[in-house]
């Protein structure tokens, strides 16, 4: 075993930390600042809102992304809100206990002291916004609005309707909008990013190819900011936008960078279900809908009769049967797991067998078909739009699926990865949620690191190391161009039988089937005989039309879904290491005797962090010790 | 379900392009109109014949990337959605169904039915924002705003940037996209000290673009997916007379 990875977190006490560390950072002279290049890959919260920030401090700044605006990043989906400690409903909220929330909510597999920060920095992010135009819902005497979220008893969510994310990402992108025209920030959309270039172990640049021309091209700076999201595109069925992607974040890993907690990923209880072999993606709808309905399958197994014919003793209301206190309202992990057991027992319902009811009647008895309208209105016509079904007289049907991951780069209280000048923020690197991840959070977490963290750290980075860039024509690059554009010959050179989708499809029921919602051991270890199968067989049998030097979209998704062939392993070897059941990890063979997951402080209490041996032979393990001295190990109970 | 597809095809910016033919089978009523076009993708794929590109990302109605002309109207007959929010469902069995790219001169065709709308983003640029640096926001509750006047707002700020309004628009006009922003900053105090120069300055840029003008005609905003209304086109052009005066 390697030796313990160190975080660089400052001494002294939680909520001086951040105040200490912000002064022991060396700064850039003002007029320094612009002869220093940042490349930014990634345009959500994290990449926008960094890349506007560090323009605003003088910067020269870089930015890429895939998509033809960096206006449509996945953040854009995010629907229900952002959470910040502004005890605005003097209801009790404070930064300790929305510190306290998270690191509990992470199942205690988060760093303290970052957890700690993020809080402190939330209320300033919610200003921020503010001050950008930000159209957060109002009071009627003008003041921010709140709604609850799941994992939290204090109110300290605010939203923008059921399009937070959209707003936040409009609110950022603006932002770097005005530092384009400044001429501060280079934006360069459509252009994916196929490799991390180091110079002397340090990160110095990228090739990435321009998706019009398949031209392949370097860039070189001072230092690179990778936010290019999560991975949940592994499971190809997903919440995620069809675009997402592990290419970035894996690339850097091939290059030294160190990947943490690859198996902690989230599965979200109320999506919409599959419906066919054509499903291209799931759609989430807001577990807020969770407040009002009732979930339910048949008691008996193979029931067919429609929903209205099964009388109440013939339903079981699993979860108010297995959690009486909790109900509907247990976490994400639980009610997940719970849906797929009864089905996994035959009680599926719809045509998939892959379903459970979701249930308004006793609450429209309640409140009236408008009190619901009032609450869910837009879900209920999403549900409807995409169902046909009208879910005011027949209960949804909803399945859990693939929507967050917690893991990713290994970064130290800078946000730095193992490899000098590489950061890593947003979804994109493992921080602040542990296990698994509260409502609201995901948005909080991208800010606080785009604005409010990053432009401070990186320019003690820059300041230690002072200007390095190399030339575009280092050999270092010319050999990464060399590789990219060898990866794309290659791929257009197999001509083989099978469409690149067939392959995603098949890796992702696999993963799904054996690293999804839970996972055991015997199932891990075929996953792992049968990936490298799979990839063998995709380099010699997929079928790529088109050539290189065009836009071509059956090829980037080839180039992505090889990646995920590679780093599918490393998800299901992380799992299996990890013999503990935490947060979205949940081994069957570790749990409790009411069935829930069941923690090892003993021997799990840390950060699992990867480094890459080569394709196919298993990563080495670097641990980054959890040291939990403000909230106290217990185990979570929702009975 | 079977349906004939008459589709634009087009290699290049400087290719001419045409229309293919292309017959699919065994559509389920269920699919989305994008995942009707990932089966034929899939059937092209296999017979050797090069698929159709076309953007798509989230595939729920809300990054905007989606951008098909369905039997000449943008996003297709179902109102208030994406193409990718439609379902086929709504065609009839044996329909034939003509799909095109957006068309408009400032949206450039790239492949097939994939168009540049960066005039978009250069429209923002040119001052779809509040100039506000990181770090120097007052507190949050020390500017009040109108419930009211939030949610108006959002209505307009809840535009995805798909480009429907223009490609539905005779003129190919882009005054429903600019209008939205142009409202949404200028209804909210944060957005009062640059508004007269915001209005002219994203004005002057969507004409440069090449963007025609507004013939009060209302097709933006029958096929916009957001529902955005016409009437924020009217402010635009109060606030642009105001800065005219000013």
């Amino acid at each position: 075993m390697a030796e313990a990875l160190d975080a660089k977190t400052p001494s002294g006490p939680l909520e001086a930390k951040w105040d200490k560390r912000r002064f022991e950072l060396k700064l850039v002279n003002p007029a320094n600042k612009r002869k220093f290049e940042i490349i930014v890959v990634g345009t959500g919260l994290a990449g926008a809102s960094a890349a506007a920030s560090l323009a605003e401090l003088g910067y020269g700044v870089r930015v890429f992304c895939f998509q033809d605006s960096p206006r449509r990043a996945h953040s854009i989906a995010a629907q229900g809100g952002i959470n910040a400690a502004k005890n605005y409903q003097n209801d009790g909220d404070s930064v300790w206990r929305l510190f306290y929330d998270t690191v509990k909510g992470g199942d205690f597999r988060s760093r303290e002291a970052n957890v700690y920060r993020l809080a402190q920095i939330s209320s300033g992010i919610i200003d921020q916004c503010a001050a950008q135009g930000v159209p957060f819902a109002r009071e009627y005497g003008g003041h921010l609005a709140n709604r609850s979220f799941g994992g939290a008893q204090v109110s300290r969510t605010f939203y923008a309707q059921g399009q937070t994310g959209q707003q936040l990402l409009l609110g950022a992108y603006q932002a770097l909008c005005r530092q384009i025209a400044l001429g501060r920030v280079e934006m360069r959309p459509r252009a994916e990013m196929l490799d991390l270039v180091t110079v002397n172990g340090h990160a110095k640049g990228i090739v990435v190819r321009d998706l019009v021309t398949g031209k392949i091209v370097s860039y070189s700076a001072d230092a690179v900011v990778l936010a290019t999201g999560g991975y949940a595109n592994v499971f190809y069925l997903s919440t995620n936008a069809k675009g997402c992607n592990v290419t970035a974040i894996y690339r850097a890993y091939k290059k030294g960078a160190f990947f943490a907690n690859p198996c902690f990923t989230q599965i979200h209880p109320t999506c919409i279900p599959v419906t066919g072999e054509y499903q291209s993606k799931l759609t989430l709808m807001s577990e807020s809908l969770r407040n009002d309905g009732r979930v339910w399958v048949p008691r008996v197994k193979g029931d067919k009769r429609s929903p209205h014919e099964i009388p109440e003793a013939e339903r079981d209301y699993f979860l108010e049967r297995k959690y009486p206190s909790f109900g509907n309202l247990a976490p994400r992990d639980i009610a997940s797991r719970s849906a797929k057991e009864v089905c996994e027992e035959g009680k599926g319902v719809g045509k998939s067998g892959r379903g459970v009811y979701l249930d308004f009647a006793e609450a429209i008895r309640q409140v009236g078909a408008e009190g619901i309208r009032e609450r869910y209105g837009n879900l209920f016509d999403m549900y409807a739009k995409i169902t046909a079904e009208n879910p005011y007289q027949t209960p949804m049907r909803i399945y859990p699926a693939a929507h967050y991951t917690m893991g990713g780069l290994w970064v130290d209280y800078h946000l730095m990865s193992n490899l000098p000048g590489l950061f890593v923020i947003g979804e994109a690197n493992f921080s602040d949620h542990g296990a698994n991840r509260l409502g609201a959070s995901a948005l909080m977490q991208g800010l606080a690191d785009g604005y409010f963290i990053l432009p401070y750290t990186i320019g003690d980075y820059l300041a230690s190391t002072g200007k390095r860039k190399p030339e575009t024509d280092h050999p270092e690059f010319k050999k990464a161009e060399e590789e990219a554009g060898g990866r794309i010959r290659k791929l257009l050179a197999v001509k083989g039988k099978r469409t690149v989708d067939s392959f995603h499809r098949q890796l992702g029921a696999l993963m799904w089937e054996t690293c999804g919602m839970s996972r055991n051991e015997a199932g891990l270890k075929k996953a792992l005989q049968e990936i490298p199968v799979l990839r063998e067989e995709f380099w010699k049998n997929v079928k790529v039309l088109g050539e290189g030097a065009q836009l071509n979209q059956a090829l980037e998704h080839a180039g992505r879904a090889a990646d995920f062939l590679e780093f599918a392993e490393i998800l299901c070897h992380d799992a299996l290491h990890r013999r503990e059941s935490c947060g979205g990890h949940f081994r069957q063979e570790h749990q409790t005797a009411e069935g829930e997951a069941l923690r090892d402080d003993e021997n799990f209490c840390y950060a699992a962090a990867w480094e890459f041996q080569g394709i196919g032979r298993p990563p080495v393990l670097h641990q980054e010790p959890l040291a939990f001295e403000h909230v106290k190990l217990s185990q979570r109970s929702y009975r | 379900m079977n349906f004939r597809l008459k589709i634009w095809r087009q290699r290049s910016a400087e290719d001419r392009g045409r229309m293919a033919e292309y017959p699919v089978k065994d559509v389920s009523p269920d699919m989305s109109f994008l995942e009707m076009l990932d089966v034929l993708n899939e059937d092209l794929t296999q017979k050797g014949e090069e698929p159709l590109a076309f953007e798509h990302d989230c595939r729920e109605g809300i990054c905007g990337a989606c951008s098909l002309m369905i039997n000449g109207i943008a996003h297709g007959p179902e109102r208030a959605a994406t193409a990718c929010q439609l379902h086929m469902r709504h065609f009839k069995d044996g329909d034939t169904l003509t799909v095109e790219p957006w068309r408009a001169k400032a949206f450039p065709v790239l492949r097939d039915l994939v168009v540049d709308r960066s005039a978009l983003d250069r429209i923002v640029q040119a001052g779809g924002f509040i100039s506000v640096n990181t770090g120097s926001a007052p507190e949050a509750n020390g500017l009040l705003i109108s419930k009211e006047t939030s949610e108006k707002a959002m209505e307009a700020a809840a535009c995805i940037g798909c480009g429907a309004c223009v490609a539905s628009c005779k003129n190919a006009s882009a005054m429903l996209f600019t209008a939205a922003k142009v409202s949404h900053l200028a209804l909210l105090p944060q957005g009062q000290p640059e508004r007269a120069a915001r209005v002219k300055k994203m004005i002057a840029r969507m004409d440069e673009e090449g963007f025609g003008n507004c013939t009060n005609q209302y097709e933006c905003e029958a096929v916009c997916p957001k529902e955005i209304s016409v009437s924020f086109i009217a402010r635009m052009n109060r606030e642009y007379l105001k800065a005219q005066s000013t």
